[in-house]
């Protein structure tokens, strides 16, 4: 079994009204230094191969595929 | 012309485009189920309802645009079938790579539901045909997504190529949609996505009919 973890952001340039949301949040709450935020989504995915390569190749095409909009998103991937 | 409507779990505005449809066309859709990978021959326009297919999960129209059916309706619209996505249907043809761009978050992060107005930017597509170029017609919204964005390249292509077919007017623009677009349709023509409800405009019960012209228009029954 291979544990990994997909990481999808907003591309830069990409506006991320969510983002700034939270950043104004934070303020609120006395956080003073922050500079920017900007939210995205983490998928923990477990698969059943051994083959660290394949499960890097299996991985990207699911990013692609299905887990990020390469429109609006980036995405990588991280073997645990 | 025959139309074919497109069922997914979670739309919610099927009924009112079958109803649409059936009124202006005279005759009923066909109805095809998500998993179904077959639509009638003689079927001339598929439409895709707006709705929350998949509870919007991962991205909105991102699990339905990846259903069987869509790879019929990819196939279909190759072959110069009429198709339009309303709402989550527009969300869908984006996430199905039918149409350029995406439809991100409201830039007020509201769900909007209201009345906009809409300029009619290319009255020469087979949607828009029964709409004179310019004019602005009343049209309803509601939806949380509807966001257009796209990168800069791909905005000056969709814009050189007149495929905006549909602007909010600038004070009514509901979701910061890059240069007001409400609806684009593809390179060739024959797709169309709009964030705006055309079927909840149609006869004078809604209040209005500004929408008919878009249905009558893709149905062929305007003069070209």
């Amino acid at each position: 079994m291979i544990k990994a973890r997909v990481t999808v952001t907003l591309k830069n340039g990409v506006l991320d009204p969510q983002g700034k949301a939270i950043e104004h949040a934070l303020g609120g709450l006395g956080f003073s230094g922050v500079d920017s935020v900007r939210q995205g989504k983490v998928f923990d995915v477990v698969l059943e191969t051994s083959d660290r390569a394949r499960a890097e190749a299996e991985l990207k095409a699911m990013g692609e595929k299905l887990l990020a909009n390469t429109v609006i998103e980036d995405f990588s991937v991280e073997v645990i | 012309m025959k139309a074919a409507v497109i069922l997914l779990p979670g739309l919610n505005r099927d009924r009112d485009m079958i109803a649409a449809l059936t009124k202006i066309s005279g005759q009923a859709p066909q109805t095809v189920w998500q998993t179904e990978t077959s639509i009638d021959d003689d079927v001339d326009l598929i439409v895709i309802p707006g709705g929350f297919s998949y509870g919007d999960y991962l991205r909105c129209g991102a699990i339905a645009a990846r259903m069987p059916v869509m790879q019929t309706v990819r196939e279909k619209a190759e072959k110069g079938t009429r198709v339009i996505g309303v709402c989550n249907g527009f969300q869908i043809l984006l996430e199905a790579g039918l149409l350029p761009g995406a439809l991100m978050r409201n830039a007020s992060l509201k769900f909007v539901c209201r009345e906009v107005r809409l300029e009619v930017a290319n009255a020469n597509t087979v949607f828009t045909q029964g709409y004179s170029q310019g004019q602005v017609i009343r049209c309803p919204v509601a939806h949380h997504d509807g966001n257009y964005f796209t990168d800069a390249d791909t905005l000056a292509e969709i814009e050189a190529n007149n495929q905006v077919a549909f602007r909010y007017t600038a004070d009514t623009n509901p979701n910061g949609s890059l240069n007001n677009i409400a609806g684009i349709v593809n390179k060739a023509g024959n797709v169309l996505g709009m964030m705006p409800h055309p079927e909840n405009l149609i006869e004078p019960a809604h209040g209005g009919s500004d929408g008919r012209a878009l249905f009558e228009s893709a149905l062929g029954l305007v003069e070209a």
